[in-house]
């Protein structure tokens, strides 16, 4: 075997102090099968060694979770013995390199991670970040990444309702990928990943195991450089079919008493879901390699443990069980294979053609894992670095009209029509609502349905970390409350930079210290995360960092689904009421940045006290039939809220005042617009007009859905 | 009368479950699920559904290698007999790469996927599946698939319109499909294969009812023979 150079060590991209864990740990030198199995558990991606101090914060508890951070997906209750399991996970590094195959497989490994845990996946989301849509790349990037999300979403059968879209300068050599999968399970049915019982068989199941993906989670785990186009072939590929056909074989045995646990192969394959199932029943694991079904001949064990062949499971079985679950998998047609077995020595041990390879103590991989506390600096030494000030003088708007045209054709705001036609949302035949603030999906069988939101607003984020962490947790809850859904639990995928620059640290602490306030302010607790850092890139020239970017995927409860509101149910003679005030802050908005192309001030300030009266006030509101549309305020503010309504509704509105600048744009938050039939009076909201026509503010909503369609179409045709 | 209805499940299959659902939604009686690897189909079977999906991950041609299922010769053999069957999406490209019915479906002109909700106009009121629409009604029923676009011969789609065998054709552009075709029937009037997802507008919740129809004329001539 290969002797371990420092070249070797580095390669695995272990620092020597991270190497001379690997020697206290092993209490020898590790052979080359050792050394990749530490590289990968130790890397960023798998070990959360930059951002574990922090995330041990954030709040995880609530009388309504069952399992919060630390198995594959979070899982909450949600009544009559159901429960929901939701994730959301990142695919950056393999996106920018293979767009179509990196969201694909992005897909592919959130679905994996939901139904490991027993649920029939029902709804995808996503939330993407691209760059300057003039940026050479990145018409290929957005079509190879929509079309791959849709690719492994359409056919695996589970339909995507929504995500969020964003395009900024800042990721013009990162993009970020983020896949979000709500599914559906019963209580007394869940499946967790702890390997027990002494001699209990280890299955291997699904795809075999090829070369593709090796060290995929050691890449992400590092910046981008020049080499960025010879990295594709870490980048695996997936297979949705197969996936498809792993969802129904594993949910049919999973209705048997089969499993003892159950662990999908993500990032790190193999080690990673042999290290984890063990390490979590405080058992040992000793593994056949000979037994592992492969691709390719003459795989090494070293390949077999490191590769990312997708749709691949591990599961422990009880023990004469094996006959029957094969027969599951073989009329599925997926490989079934007994590779080992579990032990009670606390070792992972892996034989190859009768020869011990890896002998590698679980304790101290764990104990001896590198965590940091990597220093940041203070948020007003943060505010001079990233040039944030007050807002100065702002030029007053003319034109509310035409500005308000310019908005809706612009990338942020702009129709996404073209992006969701591309996946099928109505699969399953249970989606209730796309398009609005929140998706919107049955639960099976009966008049309970799921709410589901992806927000963050990066640009928020790096002004004011603890505010846009804040931020984007309340526009979840904002969204979900605009449908009229009970916010329960949250997941996030904190994409980052990288840690090793204080000020990159500072953004990721007064994120996680804004998101955690929230979800306290809130009772909406995490349940299950994904944190991606080093998202910079050389490639493109500079060093340059993303946004921080926060993404969070919020998840709520409707009782009954008659009782779901939309944004565009209102009706002619309809009266339209604001909740929150006016707005008064133009500072980060999107009307600065698109009418006088200025990125500056501070973002809107969160008061999370207000943002939980106006959500508990607005859900009232939808639960006693008293509204007929409603939205939340965010991007754009006031006036690009209510031409969305007005798109939606088909209809026009007559407002009875006259709007300044931070009136219409500014995104103060806490707010929503709703209608309501004339006989209504709404209390504590501000009457603004009345539902009819066809115009906005003067403008044609013909010339308003033009503006917002013009962009995708003119972009993608050309 | 209670319907004694079957859909197939090919592996791949996707909205076989959707497709039970609705027929049970309209006849009152839950459908039978038939696996692909079976000979043999149940006893005295009133409908055949083949569902949407990606039977084979749609490797090598859309609904190729399904139609070549154990399943499917017993599937042809009853539609000889003259049961009614309904392929939809990936179930009609089924139908004709199996000979059930003519012509291809090929990639969407605008390449990508499409998913909407597509709107119809109906061409023919008197089949087994159709006789509840009126002749030019307009429906809306969602459309979801990357190869809808339906292509056959100049006298193949002259004898499909001379004998009254386009179902369905959409009202606005969809994926290409030469002469707007989105569902055709067979010869004898009970093998109808369409792109759109009739099984996906049902119930109110689901933004329409417009599909209901389809399965109620079905059942109405069942009922009536």
């Amino acid at each position: 075997m290969a002797e371990i150079t420092a070249d070797v060590v580095a390669a695995h991209g272990l620092s020597q102090e991270e190497y001379e864990r690997v020697l206290h740990a092993l209490g020898r030198e590790p052979n080359l099968v050792e050394l990749g199995i530490f590289s990968v558990m130790w890397s960023e991606h798998c070990s959360y060694k930059s951002s574990r101090l922090h995330l041990k914060k954030l709040p995880t508890d609530a009388p309504w979770v069952i399992q919060g951070p630390g198995e594959n997906a979070g899982v909450i209750d949600i009544g009559d013995g159901q429960a929901a399991i939701f994730k959301m996970e990142s695919h950056n590094h393999p996106s920018y390199i293979e767009p179509y195959q990196g969201a694909a497989t992005g897909v592919g490994g959130i679905l994996r991670d939901v139904f490991t845990m027993g649920a029939r996946p029902v709804a995808n989301m996503n939330a993407l970040r691209f760059g300057r849509p003039d940026h050479p790349k990145m018409k290929h990037l957005v079509q190879g990444v929509v079309a791959g999300i849709g690719g492994y979403g359409n056919c695996v059968g589970v339909p995507t309702v929504g995500g969020e879209t964003n395009f900024h300068p800042a990721y013009d050599g990162n993009i970020l990928v983020n896949a979000m999968t709500v599914g559906v399970a019963d209580t007394d049915k869940i499946f967790y990943c702890a390997a027990t019982g002494l001699g209990n068989p280890i299955v291997y199941v699904g795809s075999k195991t090829g070369r593709d993906g090796i060290h995929g989670a050691t890449m992400a785990s590092a910046d981008f450089s020049d080499d960025t186009e010879e990295k594709r072939p870490t980048v695996q590929v997936g297979d949705p079919f197969t996936e498809k056909l792993l969802i129904e074989a594993c949910l049919e045995l999973m209705a048997t008493d089969a499993i003892v646990a159950i662990q999908d192969m993500g990032a790190a394959g193999l080690t990673s879901s042999s290290v984890e199932m063990a390490s979590k029943g405080g058992a040992g694991i000793r593994l056949d390699m000979n037994q592992v079904p492969c691709r390719e001949e003459g795989m090494t064990p070293y390949e077999m443990m490191l590769s990312e062949s997708q749709e691949r499971m591990l599961m422990v079985l009880k023990p004469g069980k094996e006959p029957m679950a094969e027969a599951i998998f073989r009329k599925w047609e997926l490989d079934f294979a007994v590779i080992g077995e579990v032990t009670d020595t606390g070792h992972m041990v892996l034989e190859w053609n009768g020869e011990v390879v890896c002998d590698i103590p679980l304790g101290p991989l764990a104990d001896d894992a590198p965590e940091y506390d990597r220093p940041y600096v203070t948020p007003e030494e943060y505010k001079v670095w990233a040039n944030v000030a007050p807002l100065g003088d702002v030029p007053e708007c003319t034109d509310v009209g035409a500005d308000l045209l310019k908005l809706m054709a612009s990338p942020d705001l702009a129709s996404r029509r073209w992006i969701w036609e591309q996946y099928d949302s109505q699969v399953g035949a249970d989606t209730l609502q796309t398009g609005g603030d929140a998706a919107v999906v049955r639960v099976h069988g009966t008049k309970k349905a799921l709410a589901i939101s992806t927000d963050c607003t990066p640009r928020y984020c790096y002004a004011d970390p603890y505010e846009g962490g804040k931020q984007a947790v309340a526009e979840t809850y904002r969204n979900l409350s605009a449908v009229g859904a009970r916010p329960l639990a949250i997941t996030n995928c904190l994409n980052f930079a990288n840690p090793q620059r204080p000020e990159i640290m500072a953004q990721i602490v007064g994120c996680l210290n804004g998101m955690g306030d929230a979800c306290r302010a809130l009772d909406y607790p995490i349940v299950s995360g994904n944190v991606s850092l080093y998202n910079e890139s050389k490639a493109t020239g500079g060093g340059s960092a993303i946004l921080p970017t926060p993404a969070i995927g919020g998840v709520g409860l409707i009782d009954d689904y008659a009782k779901m509101a939309t944004i565009g149910g209102m009706r002619d003679g309809d009266t339209i009421w604001l909740i929150g005030g006016h707005g008064s802050q133009l500072g980060q908005s999107i009307w600065l940045r698109t009418i006088h192309g200025r990125e500056d001030g501070n973002p809107p300030s969160v008061d999370l006290d207000v943002e939980r009266a106006h959500g508990d006030f607005v859900r009232a509101l939808v639960a006693s039939d008293k509204v007929s549309a409603v939205h939340d305020i965010s991007d754009g503010g006031l006036l690009v809220t209510l031409a969305e309504m007005a798109l939606a509704g088909g209809i026009g509105c007559r407002l009875s005042i006259d709007l300044n600048a931070a009136q219409a744009f500014g995104e103060d938050q806490g707010r929503y617009l709703i209608t309501a039939s004339a006989d209504q009076f709404i209390e504590n909201a501000l009457q603004i007009g009345t539902v009819g026509g066809n115009t906005i503010v003067g403008v044609p909503l013909a010339d308003l859905r033009e503006a917002s369609d013009s962009f995708f179409r003119d972009w993608m045709e050309t | 009368m209670s319907l004694r209805s079957a859909v197939i499940t090919f592996p791949g299959s996707n909205c076989d479950r959707d497709m039970a659902v609705a027929l049970e939604a309209v006849s009152g009686t839950p459908a039978i699920r038939v696996w692909h690897g079976d000979a043999t189909l149940p006893e005295r079977l009133d409908f055949i559904a083949l569902p949407g999906g990606f039977s084979y991950g749609d490797y090598l041609r859309c609904g190729a290698i399904a139609s070549r299922s154990p399943v499917m010769r017993a599937v042809i053999e009853a539609a000889g007999r003259g049961v009614p069957v309904l392929g939809v999406c990936n179930g009609f490209q089924v139908l004709t790469e199996s000979g059930l019915l003519p012509g291809a479906l090929m990639r969407n002109a605008g390449i990508t996927f499409v998913c909407r909700n597509a709107r119809l106009v109906v061409e023919n009121d008197s089949a087994l599946f159709t006789s509840a629409y009126a002749k030019g009604q307009h429906l809306s029923i969602p459309v979801a698939h990357h190869d809808g676009n339906y292509f056959a011969d100049d006298a193949t789609l002259d004898r499909l319109e001379g004998d009254g065998r386009i179902a369905f054709r959409y009202a606005e552009t969809i994926n290409g499909s030469v002469r707007d075709i989105a569902g055709i029937l067979n010869e004898k009037g009970n093998v109808l294969g369409m792109m759109p997802h009739p099984e996906r507008a049902i119930d109110p919740a689901h933004g329409g009812t417009d599909g209901r129809a389809l399965f109620e004329s079905a059942l109405n001539t069942l009922a009536s023979a």
